[in-house]
């Protein structure tokens, strides 16, 4: 059975899995619970600054009957006394000892304050301190959170001024809402951050009331940009992910990094490992479903690791980071065809429109005796099911046609009835970086491409 | 009779979906192209379309999608035999459950009636009148699609009330009254005139129609029962008295102890559950095929044997027992199944000597009814007694049309196919006038 403990920048947990820092790592009890239902570690919820905050402060984006695909907040770190938060981790670290309780932490941009908030975090016996540089509301307009994690130049500074009072592993915690996720990275490396996390919360709206037209959610009939998190953002954050494992400098540094932004089941949680993830942590789905989900993340994530024969966190941390590639260095003549297998087709006919209408115009409609029809070519008196299903087309794709986009493929409802069928490569196999390196012309000038194209038998469909 | 309501068994028997649970079917729909479901119903609605309106809670979109298709929507709702239909051809039905399209439907049209949302009718007023002759779904269907193009449609009815079939002929557990009642209502608000206790051929006659209207189509529907022609018949109840007698507000049919019903078609089980439900304690479906000559739909069988009746195949009444209280049994020959005849199926043989005696104190016969009387009448031309049309659904007489069961000489009647005839018959109809409009300005 494979073995999930981990050992993070020298934070030892039995699990990957921690409560990210947000509401569900609000308290004690919370956590005691937590880590009752076997969650390896918890990242308190950011305390430092005073705060107040406000009602509705959870918005939400559901699509079709899906709850939640994201969660939307104006949440500020916690409003709880800081004595009261210490006091309770210093319980919580004692009750539990092999557990990380690690504590999010947001002062002013002041020297003093940052080595305060580290002494008294110490104190309490944690496990280690992550920086919070990423909340965009609220927090952000009094100078904290992104408005530091905006600028690499602030986190850099601000994180020296923590390492020179820490002695436990500091954790620089990203923020999403910036262009180059890179630079704030590499902003940690310099300043001796033991770790990096990502991604925070990204801007965002979540939607506006169709009858009072006010925002959602509405707090006293105003509302304003909260921080988004939840399924929908995974994506993005196996981007950023990968973009650190990537980059020169943070790969060869090698700084571990926790991940996390949208992490809901163990599927989820695997990819962020394989993208170069050795921690993990979970918030939204946590908040949709309970502490419970743990059982699911571990056990799932182990009989996954069996099957593949990985033994070791470590292991599977960073095993797909050299398929990232950028796109100059794609193979260009790699080509694969949309194959439709009739026999599990239930002809919702969804990959001809999405094909006809909004991709390459390669899939027909063929009839039972094999011609080509056009849609919707019944006859007005024709009716009922045995009419409707022995007459109904079957859509193929014709293949010499096919650019291989794969649009059919992702809006085809039926599991493994859709494959991308790779086939003889059109042309030598380049990329964009050798052909603009060694043939410059084909990559600057429309006539010499045509040439090139014409040479190496490339069509345009 | 409202659905749901435990004191009435004859109350329908679906309740309405919940807009959640609507909502959440609706999701489901994968929103086929060119789908199969709008193939198959015979009226075409686009289906997907009205579906995702749900989805997207765009009722009163979902509503018109509907009735831009079949004006006749939450009766079709409610009595389309789905399985064969929209549901039957629904691709997730392979595999999965198919959508519940039917309720779907219902669900926006019973939302369209709450909130008097009326199908849409802009035409401005052409100056033809038309007279539709019976109220039923191809008559209705017919007159809202003429008035919807702008045309001065009324509507002769011989019964109290309007609907045919819906309003009298339909168990409630399907379809109440009210809805085919409302939805009568629903077709005089887009400018109908509905006149009724009217009877064609005998408070007004052809020429009556054809001096006073520009055109007439005849939607009379068929007859009565048909005589079995047996000793004792007198003593039979006629299978479409009863389900009307169902369906009457404040009185419910005499229901025997030991019921047998004549006949396996959809009316056949119509009548088994009704007697059923209202008290019966055995009712027995006597038919002289077997079940797979029998044409009532699968489901309606798989619904008749829930309900506990029972069914005695390859049995042929030959005479009523009758005493002083009335019938106290059916005698019936055993039939053997021989070569198939005119209807394609294998024709029943009576066993000579083979008399065996049915108990029973109520016997409900249900054996289709007689094709229309009118056609004689006004000397139609017929097609297996049905009365003849071109493919613009007029008669040998030119102006007069004919839509519905009185046409359907080749498959099965329904509700759904008698809407459909409705709305290509209006169409016809005004191609007609705008073809002659144009011919006189040509003249």
């Amino acid at each position: 059975m494979a073995d999930l403990r981990i050992d993070f920048a020298g934070i030892k947990s039995p699990n990957p899995f921690w409560l990210a820092s947000a509401p569900p790592a609000n308290t004690g009890a919370q956590i005691h619970k937590a880590f009752e239902a076997g969650w390896g570690g918890a990242v308190w919820k950011t305390i430092g600054a005073p705060v107040l905050n406000v009602s509705n402060r959870y918005g939400a984006w559901h699509y079709g009957r899906q709850r939640m695909l994201a969660i939307n907040n104006v949440e500020l770190i916690s409003d709880r006394p800081i004595e009261v938060n210490l006091r309770e981790i210093a319980e919580v670290k004692r009750a539990w000892p092999d557990r990380a309780v690690i504590v999010s932490a947001m002062v002013e941009a002041q020297p003093k304050a940052w080595r305060e908030i580290v002494e008294r975090i110490e104190d309490t016996g944690a496990d280690g301190i992550e920086l919070n540089y990423g909340c965009p509301h609220g927090m952000s307009e009094r100078g904290m959170g992104s408005a530091i994690g905006q600028v690499p130049e602030y986190c850099e500074q601000i994180t020296r001024w923590v390492m020179e009072a820490a002695t436990i592993p500091v954790i620089m915690k990203l923020t999403p809402n910036i262009t180059n996720i890179v630079l704030p990275a590499r902003a940690g490396v310099a300043a001796g951050a033991n770790a990096l996390s990502l991604i925070n919360t990204i801007n965002s709206i979540v939607g506006v009331d169709l009858d009072t037209l006010e925002l959602t959610p509405s707090i006293g009939g105003k509302g304003g940009h909260g921080g988004y998190a939840g399924p929908a953002v995974k994506p993005i954050a196996l981007n950023m992910l990968a973009a650190l494992g990537t980059d020169e400098v943070v790969a060869k540094s090698g700084i571990p990094i926790s991940g996390m932004g949208g992490i809901a089941n163990w599927q989820d949680a695997a990819q962020f490992l394989l993208l170069g993830a050795s921690s993990l942590q979970v918030c939204t789905a946590v908040m949709h479903y309970g502490f419970r989900i743990i059982e699911d993340l571990c056990d799932g994530l182990s009989n996954w690791m069996d099957e593949k024969g990985f033994k070791t966190i470590a292991e599977v941390s960073g095993h797909s980071l050299h398929r990232v590639s950028d796109f100059k260095n794609l193979d260009l003549s790699f080509r694969a065809v949309a194959r439709i297998d009739a026999a599990k087709c239930i002809q919702c006919n969804l990959c001809y429109v999405a094909c006809n209408d909004t991709a390459h115009q390669c899939i027909d409609l063929v009839s039972q005796e094999g011609r080509v029809v056009a849609p919707l070519a019944y006859d007005v008196r024709s009716n009922g099911k045995h009419e409707a299903i022995e007459t109904r087309p079957q859509p193929r794709v014709r293949e010499e046609d096919c650019v291989g986009c794969r649009l059919c493929y992702n809006v085809c409802p039926v599991d493994d009835c859709i494959a991308m069928v790779e086939v003889a490569p059109e042309g030598d196999s380049v990329t964009w970086k050798e052909l603009s390196e060694q043939q410059t012309g084909v990559t600057e000038d429309w006539e010499t491409m045509k040439a090139y194209r014409e040479r190496q038998g490339i069509r345009i469909h | 009779m409202v659905a749901g309501d435990v004191n009435n068994p004859l109350a329908e028997q679906l309740p309405p979906l919940t807009a959640h649970a609507a909502a959440v079917e609706a999701d489901r729909c994968l929103y086929c192209f060119d789908a199969p479901c709008t193939h198959a119903c015979p009226t075409h609605i686009d289906i997907p379309r009205f579906i995702k309106k749900i989805a997207s809670e765009n009722l009163r979109g979902s509503a018109q999608t509907i009735f831009a298709s079949n004006l006749l929507g939450a009766t079709c709702a409610r009595v389309c035999p789905v399985q064969e239909l929209c549901e039957g051809a629904c691709v997730l039905g392979s595999d999965h459950k198919p959508i519940a399209i039917g309720r779907l439907q219902r669900f926006a049209m019973d939302c369209a009636r709450d909130r008097n949302i009326r199908p849409k009718a802009t035409a401005t007023p052409t100056g033809k009148s038309i007279a539709v002759v019976g109220s039923g779904p191809a008559g209705l269907s017919c007159a809202g699609e003429l008035a919807r193009l702008g045309h001065a449609v009324t509507l002769f009815e011989k019964r109290d009330m309007p609907g045919g079939l819906s309003t009298y002929g339909i168990i409630g557990l399907r379809e109440p009254a009210e809805v085919a009642l409302e939805e009568a209502q629903m077709i005089e608000s887009l400018g109908v005139t509905i006149t009724t206790g009217i009877e064609f051929g005998k408070d007004i006659a052809l020429h009556d129609v054809q001096r006073d209207f520009d055109a007439t189509v005849l939607s009379v529907g068929l007859g009565r029962t048909p005589e079995l022609g047996i000793a004792g018949e007198e003593a039979i109840v006629d299978g479409l008295n009863f389900i009307e007698a169902s369906k009457a507000k404040t009185t419910r049919p005499e229901v025997g102890r030991n019921v047998l019903v004549i006949g396996a078609g959809n009316t056949a089980i119509d009548c088994a559950t009704i007697a059923r439900r209202l008290g019966a304690e055995r009712v027995t479906i006597v038919y002289r095929r077997t079940d797979r000559e029998m044409s009532c739909y699968a489901h309606e069988y798989d619904f008749a044997r829930k309900e506990g009746i029972e069914f005695r195949f390859l049995t042929q009444p030959a005479r009523v027992i009758v005493k002083a209280e009335g019938p106290i049994g059916l005698e019936c020959l055993r039939v053997d199944l021989g070569a198939r005849d005119a209807s394609g199926r294998p024709a029943p043989i009576p066993v000579a000597g083979s008399e065996f005696l049915l108990p029973c104190d109520q016997i409900v016969k249900a054996v289709g009814q007689v094709k229309p009387e009118l056609a004689k009448v006004l000397a139609l031309e017929t097609r297996n007694g049905f009365i003849a049309v071109d493919e613009n659904f007029q008669t040998g007489i030119a102006g007069l049309y004919a839509i519905g069961d009185c046409i359907r000489a080749a498959g099965a009647a329904s509700t759904v196919m008698a809407v459909e005839d409705g709305k290509l018959a209006a169409k016809a109809i005004d191609r007609q006038f705008t073809r002659s409009a144009a011919l006189a300005e040509v003249g």
